[in-house]
Protein backbone atom coordinates (compact mmCIF):
# COMPACT_ATOMS: atom_id res chain seq x y z
CA UNK A 1 0.00 0.00 0.00
CA UNK A 2 2.91 2.31 0.85
CA UNK A 3 4.32 1.76 -2.63
CA UNK A 4 1.01 2.67 -4.24
CA UNK A 5 0.81 5.97 -2.38
CA UNK A 6 4.41 6.88 -3.23
CA UNK A 7 3.74 6.29 -6.90
CA UNK A 8 0.56 8.30 -6.65
CA UNK A 9 2.51 11.20 -5.16
CA UNK A 10 4.82 11.35 -8.17
CA UNK A 11 4.50 14.20 -10.62
CA UNK A 12 2.34 13.29 -13.62
CA UNK A 13 4.57 13.02 -16.68
CA UNK A 14 1.97 14.59 -18.95
CA UNK A 15 -0.27 17.51 -18.01
CA UNK A 16 -3.93 16.55 -18.14
CA UNK A 17 -4.55 19.60 -20.32
CA UNK A 18 -2.50 17.98 -23.13
CA UNK A 19 -4.45 18.33 -26.39
CA UNK A 20 -3.84 14.77 -27.63
CA UNK A 21 -5.19 11.71 -25.90
CA UNK A 22 -5.51 7.98 -26.41
CA UNK A 23 -7.66 5.27 -24.94
CA UNK A 24 -5.46 3.06 -22.80
CA UNK A 25 -6.92 -0.42 -22.33
CA UNK A 26 -5.33 -2.17 -19.39
CA UNK A 27 -5.78 -5.88 -18.76
CA UNK A 28 -6.92 -6.51 -15.19
CA UNK A 29 -6.55 -9.98 -13.78
CA UNK A 30 -5.93 -11.40 -10.35
CA UNK A 31 -5.49 -15.18 -10.65
CA UNK A 32 -6.47 -15.62 -7.00
CA UNK A 33 -9.83 -13.90 -7.45
CA UNK A 34 -10.75 -13.71 -11.12
CA UNK A 35 -11.65 -16.45 -13.57
CA UNK A 36 -10.63 -14.46 -16.61
CA UNK A 37 -9.04 -11.15 -17.44
CA UNK A 38 -11.02 -8.04 -18.30
CA UNK A 39 -10.01 -4.73 -19.81
CA UNK A 40 -10.44 -1.34 -18.21
CA UNK A 41 -10.35 1.70 -20.47
CA UNK A 42 -8.93 5.09 -19.58
CA UNK A 43 -8.56 8.22 -21.66
CA UNK A 44 -5.02 9.40 -21.15
CA UNK A 45 -3.43 12.63 -22.45
CA UNK A 46 -0.02 12.29 -24.05
CA UNK A 47 2.78 14.26 -25.63
CA UNK A 48 5.20 13.27 -28.36
CA UNK A 49 7.62 11.89 -25.78
CA UNK A 50 5.15 10.14 -23.47
CA UNK A 51 5.92 6.45 -23.03
CA UNK A 52 3.40 3.70 -22.41
CA UNK A 53 4.83 3.26 -18.91
CA UNK A 54 4.25 6.94 -18.16
CA UNK A 55 0.66 6.61 -19.39
CA UNK A 56 0.11 3.60 -17.12
CA UNK A 57 1.59 5.48 -14.18
CA UNK A 58 -0.71 8.42 -14.97
CA UNK A 59 -3.64 6.00 -14.81
CA UNK A 60 -2.37 4.77 -11.44
CA UNK A 61 -2.09 8.34 -10.20
CA UNK A 62 -5.39 9.72 -11.47
CA UNK A 63 -7.80 6.85 -12.03
CA UNK A 64 -6.96 3.49 -10.56
CA UNK A 65 -4.26 2.95 -7.94
CA UNK A 66 -4.75 -0.79 -8.06
CA UNK A 67 -3.19 -1.34 -11.50
CA UNK A 68 -0.26 -3.71 -10.94
CA UNK A 69 2.81 -2.90 -13.04
CA UNK A 70 6.48 -3.64 -12.44
CA UNK A 71 9.06 -1.04 -13.40
CA UNK A 72 12.29 0.41 -12.15
CA UNK A 73 14.85 2.22 -14.30
CA UNK A 74 12.55 3.71 -16.97
CA UNK A 75 15.43 3.60 -19.47
CA UNK A 76 15.38 0.06 -20.91
CA UNK A 77 18.12 -1.17 -18.63
CA UNK A 78 16.46 -3.12 -15.82
CA UNK A 79 14.13 -5.23 -18.01
CA UNK A 80 11.23 -4.98 -15.57
CA UNK A 81 8.41 -3.44 -17.59
CA UNK A 82 7.99 -5.94 -20.42
CA UNK A 83 4.37 -6.33 -21.54
CA UNK A 84 2.23 -6.87 -24.60
CA UNK A 85 1.58 -3.48 -26.17
CA UNK A 86 -0.97 -3.63 -28.96
CA UNK A 87 -0.28 -7.35 -29.25
CA UNK A 88 3.52 -7.19 -29.39
CA UNK A 89 5.97 -7.78 -26.55
CA UNK A 90 7.73 -4.49 -25.78
CA UNK A 91 9.25 -2.59 -22.88
CA UNK A 92 6.68 -0.04 -21.70
CA UNK A 93 9.40 2.45 -20.77
CA UNK A 94 10.96 2.18 -24.23
CA UNK A 95 7.77 2.51 -26.28
CA UNK A 96 6.43 5.96 -27.04
CA UNK A 97 2.68 6.26 -27.52
CA UNK A 98 3.23 8.52 -30.53
CA UNK A 99 5.19 5.81 -32.36
CA UNK A 100 2.37 3.27 -31.96
CA UNK A 101 0.29 5.25 -34.44
CA UNK A 102 -2.99 4.21 -32.83
CA UNK A 103 -5.77 5.94 -30.90
CA UNK A 104 -6.21 2.87 -28.74
CA UNK A 105 -3.30 1.32 -26.85
CA UNK A 106 -3.92 -2.09 -25.32
CA UNK A 107 -1.56 -3.35 -22.64
CA UNK A 108 -1.58 -6.94 -21.43
CA UNK A 109 0.80 -9.14 -19.45
CA UNK A 110 3.50 -10.92 -21.46
CA UNK A 111 2.58 -14.22 -23.08
CA UNK A 112 4.21 -17.47 -21.93
CA UNK A 113 4.63 -16.26 -18.32
CA UNK A 114 2.39 -16.86 -15.30
CA UNK A 115 0.44 -13.71 -14.39
CA UNK A 116 0.95 -12.45 -10.85
CA UNK A 117 -1.56 -9.63 -11.26
CA UNK A 118 -2.63 -7.30 -14.09
CA UNK A 119 0.53 -6.50 -16.08
CA UNK A 120 2.98 -8.21 -13.73
CA UNK A 121 4.27 -11.67 -14.57
CA UNK A 122 6.42 -14.19 -12.70
CA UNK A 123 10.04 -14.50 -13.84
CA UNK A 124 10.96 -17.58 -11.77
CA UNK A 125 11.12 -19.95 -14.76
CA UNK A 126 13.04 -17.44 -16.86
CA UNK A 127 15.71 -17.08 -14.18
CA UNK A 128 15.71 -20.82 -13.49
CA UNK A 129 16.45 -21.57 -17.16
CA UNK A 130 18.98 -18.75 -17.28
CA UNK A 131 20.84 -20.25 -14.31
CA UNK A 132 20.60 -23.74 -15.80
CA UNK A 133 22.97 -22.85 -18.66
CA UNK A 134 25.64 -21.71 -16.15
CA UNK A 135 25.85 -18.04 -17.14
CA UNK A 136 29.37 -17.36 -15.90
CA UNK A 137 32.92 -18.02 -17.05
CA UNK A 138 34.02 -21.57 -16.38
CA UNK A 139 37.78 -22.10 -16.10
CA UNK A 140 40.08 -24.45 -14.26
CA UNK A 141 42.58 -21.68 -13.58
CA UNK A 142 40.17 -19.39 -11.80
CA UNK A 143 43.07 -17.76 -10.03
CA UNK A 144 45.15 -15.37 -12.10
CA UNK A 145 48.80 -16.16 -12.75
CA UNK A 146 51.38 -14.08 -10.90
CA UNK A 147 51.86 -11.13 -13.26
CA UNK A 148 48.48 -11.21 -15.00
CA UNK A 149 45.84 -8.72 -14.06
CA UNK A 150 43.07 -9.86 -16.35
CA UNK A 151 42.12 -12.41 -18.99
CA UNK A 152 43.08 -10.53 -22.13
CA UNK A 153 40.94 -10.62 -25.28
CA UNK A 154 41.43 -9.15 -28.70
CA UNK A 155 38.70 -6.86 -30.13
CA UNK A 156 37.83 -9.68 -32.56
CA UNK A 157 37.31 -12.10 -29.67
CA UNK A 158 35.05 -9.59 -27.90
CA UNK A 159 33.10 -9.08 -31.13
CA UNK A 160 32.13 -12.78 -31.09
CA UNK A 161 29.84 -12.43 -28.08
CA UNK A 162 29.43 -8.76 -27.11
CA UNK A 163 25.92 -8.25 -28.52
CA UNK A 164 24.71 -11.24 -26.49
CA UNK A 165 26.12 -9.64 -23.33
CA UNK A 166 23.56 -6.83 -23.79
CA UNK A 167 20.71 -9.10 -22.63
CA UNK A 168 18.75 -7.46 -19.79
CA UNK A 169 16.63 -10.54 -18.98
CA UNK A 170 13.38 -8.73 -19.74
CA UNK A 171 11.79 -11.92 -21.11
CA UNK A 172 10.39 -10.33 -24.29
CA UNK A 173 12.09 -12.97 -26.46
CA UNK A 174 10.55 -15.80 -24.44
CA UNK A 175 7.19 -14.08 -24.65
CA UNK A 176 7.41 -13.85 -28.45
CA UNK A 177 8.65 -17.42 -28.93
CA UNK A 178 6.00 -19.67 -30.56
CA UNK A 179 7.62 -22.82 -29.17
CA UNK A 180 7.38 -21.52 -25.60
CA UNK A 181 3.65 -21.02 -26.14
CA UNK A 182 3.12 -24.78 -26.27
CA UNK A 183 6.28 -26.28 -24.74
CA UNK A 184 6.60 -25.03 -21.19
CA UNK A 185 9.77 -27.11 -20.71
CA UNK A 186 11.59 -25.51 -23.66
CA UNK A 187 14.74 -23.80 -22.45
CA UNK A 188 13.86 -20.69 -24.46
CA UNK A 189 15.67 -18.11 -26.58
CA UNK A 190 16.89 -16.04 -23.62
CA UNK A 191 18.79 -18.91 -22.02
CA UNK A 192 20.04 -20.22 -25.37
CA UNK A 193 21.36 -16.79 -26.35
CA UNK A 194 23.15 -16.61 -23.03
CA UNK A 195 24.56 -20.10 -23.54
CA UNK A 196 26.05 -18.85 -26.81
CA UNK A 197 27.30 -15.68 -25.11
CA UNK A 198 29.56 -17.81 -22.85
CA UNK A 199 30.38 -20.52 -25.39
CA UNK A 200 31.66 -17.83 -27.77
CA UNK A 201 33.72 -16.13 -25.07
CA UNK A 202 37.41 -16.96 -25.57
CA UNK A 203 38.00 -16.82 -21.80
CA UNK A 204 35.42 -19.53 -21.12
CA UNK A 205 36.27 -23.25 -21.03
CA UNK A 206 32.78 -24.60 -20.30
CA UNK A 207 31.64 -25.12 -23.87
CA UNK A 208 31.13 -28.88 -23.63
CA UNK A 209 29.26 -28.61 -20.33
CA UNK A 210 26.85 -26.02 -21.75
CA UNK A 211 26.35 -27.87 -25.01
CA UNK A 212 25.43 -30.96 -23.00
CA UNK A 213 22.91 -28.97 -20.97
CA UNK A 214 21.08 -27.63 -24.03
CA UNK A 215 21.31 -30.88 -25.99
CA UNK A 216 18.16 -32.49 -24.56
CA UNK A 217 14.61 -33.17 -25.69
CA UNK A 218 13.36 -29.70 -24.67
CA UNK A 219 16.62 -27.97 -25.49
CA UNK A 220 18.01 -26.20 -28.51
CA UNK A 221 16.48 -28.55 -31.11
CA UNK A 222 12.95 -27.43 -30.33
CA UNK A 223 13.65 -23.98 -31.82
CA UNK A 224 11.80 -23.59 -35.13
CA UNK A 225 13.78 -20.51 -36.13
CA UNK A 226 10.69 -18.29 -36.29
CA UNK A 227 13.01 -15.40 -35.45
CA UNK A 228 10.41 -13.49 -33.41
CA UNK A 229 12.80 -13.46 -30.43
CA UNK A 230 15.31 -11.37 -32.38
CA UNK A 231 12.60 -9.10 -33.71
CA UNK A 232 11.33 -8.04 -30.28
CA UNK A 233 14.62 -7.68 -28.40
CA UNK A 234 14.89 -4.05 -27.22
CA UNK A 235 18.68 -4.31 -26.88
CA UNK A 236 19.45 -5.56 -30.37
CA UNK A 237 20.42 -9.07 -29.27
CA UNK A 238 19.83 -11.71 -31.94
CA UNK A 239 18.97 -14.92 -30.05
CA UNK A 240 17.89 -16.70 -33.25
CA UNK A 241 21.39 -16.24 -34.67
CA UNK A 242 23.01 -17.41 -31.43
CA UNK A 243 20.83 -20.54 -31.51
CA UNK A 244 21.93 -21.32 -35.07
CA UNK A 245 25.58 -20.88 -34.07
CA UNK A 246 25.07 -23.25 -31.13
CA UNK A 247 23.51 -25.79 -33.48
CA UNK A 248 26.61 -25.42 -35.61
CA UNK A 249 28.72 -26.59 -32.65
CA UNK A 250 26.41 -29.54 -32.00
CA UNK A 251 26.32 -30.58 -35.66
CA UNK A 252 30.09 -30.30 -35.98
CA UNK A 253 30.19 -27.29 -38.31
CA UNK A 254 31.88 -25.12 -35.68
CA UNK A 255 34.50 -25.98 -33.12
CA UNK B 1 20.55 -41.33 -27.29
CA UNK B 2 21.56 -37.67 -27.35
CA UNK B 3 19.06 -35.30 -28.94
CA UNK B 4 21.78 -33.98 -31.29
CA UNK B 5 22.41 -37.52 -32.57
CA UNK B 6 18.67 -38.02 -33.12
CA UNK B 7 18.47 -34.72 -35.00
CA UNK B 8 21.49 -35.60 -37.15
CA UNK B 9 19.64 -38.79 -38.11
CA UNK B 10 16.49 -36.70 -38.67
CA UNK B 11 18.24 -34.29 -41.06
CA UNK B 12 20.19 -37.08 -42.75
CA UNK B 13 17.08 -39.17 -43.42
CA UNK B 14 15.31 -36.09 -44.81
CA UNK B 15 18.10 -35.36 -47.29
CA UNK B 16 18.50 -38.98 -48.32
CA UNK B 17 14.71 -39.35 -48.74
CA UNK B 18 14.54 -36.37 -51.06
CA UNK B 19 17.24 -37.94 -53.26
CA UNK B 20 15.75 -41.42 -53.33
CA UNK B 21 12.13 -40.29 -53.74
CA UNK B 22 13.29 -38.15 -56.68
CA UNK B 23 14.79 -41.27 -58.28
CA UNK B 24 11.60 -43.18 -57.47
CA UNK B 25 9.43 -40.53 -59.20
CA UNK B 26 11.79 -40.30 -62.16
CA UNK B 27 11.43 -44.07 -62.58
CA UNK B 28 7.67 -43.50 -63.00
CA UNK B 29 8.43 -41.35 -66.02
CA UNK B 30 10.38 -44.05 -67.89
CA UNK B 31 7.23 -45.77 -69.12
CA UNK B 32 4.77 -42.91 -68.88
CA UNK B 33 3.33 -41.95 -65.52
CA UNK B 34 -0.09 -43.65 -65.88
CA UNK B 35 1.33 -46.88 -67.35
CA UNK B 36 3.98 -47.13 -64.67
CA UNK B 37 1.26 -47.35 -62.03
CA UNK B 38 -0.66 -50.17 -63.67
CA UNK B 39 -0.88 -53.32 -61.55
CA UNK B 40 1.41 -55.45 -63.72
CA UNK B 41 4.08 -52.80 -64.04
CA UNK B 42 4.13 -52.16 -60.31
CA UNK B 43 4.56 -55.89 -59.65
CA UNK B 44 7.30 -56.02 -62.30
CA UNK B 45 9.20 -53.26 -60.49
CA UNK B 46 9.46 -55.50 -57.45
CA UNK B 47 11.37 -58.10 -59.45
CA UNK B 48 14.32 -55.76 -59.85
CA UNK B 49 16.59 -56.25 -56.82
CA UNK B 50 18.24 -52.77 -56.98
CA UNK B 51 14.79 -51.17 -57.16
CA UNK B 52 13.55 -53.28 -54.24
CA UNK B 53 16.57 -52.21 -52.21
CA UNK B 54 15.78 -48.59 -53.02
CA UNK B 55 12.14 -49.03 -51.97
CA UNK B 56 13.24 -50.63 -48.73
CA UNK B 57 15.64 -47.74 -48.09
CA UNK B 58 12.90 -45.19 -48.79
CA UNK B 59 10.63 -47.04 -46.39
CA UNK B 60 13.23 -47.02 -43.62
CA UNK B 61 14.25 -43.39 -44.19
CA UNK B 62 10.70 -42.08 -44.27
CA UNK B 63 9.61 -44.18 -41.29
CA UNK B 64 12.55 -42.97 -39.16
CA UNK B 65 12.11 -39.35 -40.25
CA UNK B 66 8.33 -39.36 -40.00
CA UNK B 67 8.06 -40.99 -36.60
CA UNK B 68 10.77 -38.79 -35.13
CA UNK B 69 8.92 -35.77 -36.53
CA UNK B 70 5.74 -37.02 -34.91
CA UNK B 71 7.62 -37.51 -31.62
CA UNK B 72 8.89 -33.92 -31.75
CA UNK B 73 5.43 -32.53 -32.49
CA UNK B 74 3.87 -34.51 -29.66
CA UNK B 75 6.62 -33.49 -27.21
CA UNK B 76 5.94 -29.84 -28.00
CA UNK B 77 2.21 -30.34 -27.65
CA UNK B 78 2.22 -31.56 -24.08
CA UNK B 79 4.80 -32.19 -21.36
CA UNK B 80 5.12 -34.67 -18.52
CA UNK B 81 7.47 -37.52 -17.63
CA UNK B 82 5.07 -40.39 -18.31
CA UNK B 83 3.63 -38.74 -21.42
CA UNK B 84 7.06 -38.08 -22.88
CA UNK B 85 8.22 -41.65 -22.28
CA UNK B 86 5.02 -42.97 -23.86
CA UNK B 87 5.52 -40.72 -26.89
CA UNK B 88 9.17 -41.71 -27.33
CA UNK B 89 8.62 -45.45 -26.99
CA UNK B 90 5.33 -45.30 -28.91
CA UNK B 91 7.06 -43.60 -31.84
CA UNK B 92 9.79 -46.22 -31.82
CA UNK B 93 7.29 -49.07 -31.77
CA UNK B 94 5.24 -47.42 -34.53
CA UNK B 95 8.36 -47.01 -36.63
CA UNK B 96 9.39 -50.66 -36.18
CA UNK B 97 5.88 -51.92 -36.95
CA UNK B 98 5.66 -49.80 -40.12
CA UNK B 99 9.10 -50.90 -41.34
CA UNK B 100 8.26 -54.52 -40.53
CA UNK B 101 4.93 -54.44 -42.35
CA UNK B 102 6.36 -52.54 -45.33
CA UNK B 103 9.35 -54.88 -45.59
CA UNK B 104 7.01 -57.86 -45.49
CA UNK B 105 5.05 -56.42 -48.43
CA UNK B 106 8.25 -55.69 -50.40
CA UNK B 107 9.76 -59.13 -49.75
CA UNK B 108 6.54 -61.05 -50.46
CA UNK B 109 5.98 -59.17 -53.71
CA UNK B 110 9.58 -59.72 -54.74
CA UNK B 111 9.10 -63.44 -54.14
CA UNK B 112 5.95 -63.42 -56.26
CA UNK B 113 3.58 -64.03 -53.35
CA UNK B 114 0.84 -61.60 -54.39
Amino acid sequence: MAQVSSIADEQASTPLSSPKSIVLRISKFNPKLDESSKFMEFTVPYQKWTTVLEAILDVKKHFDHSVAVRYSCRQATCGSCGMMINGKPKLACFTKISELDSDVVTVEPMNNFPVIRDLTVGFEKLFEKHQKIQPYLIRDDSELESDEREFLQSPQEVEQYIQFANCIKCGLCNSACPTMATDSSFVGPQALAQAYRYVADSRDKGKDTRLNIIDESHGIWRCHFAGSCSQVCPKGVDPAMGIQFLRGYLLGFRS
Amino acid sequence: MKESTIMKIHYGTALASVGLVAVHILMRLTTGFADSLSYENVLANYQSVPYVIMLELILILLAVHGFNGLRVILLELKQGRVYEKAVSYGSMVGMIVLIGYGSRTIIMTNMGMT
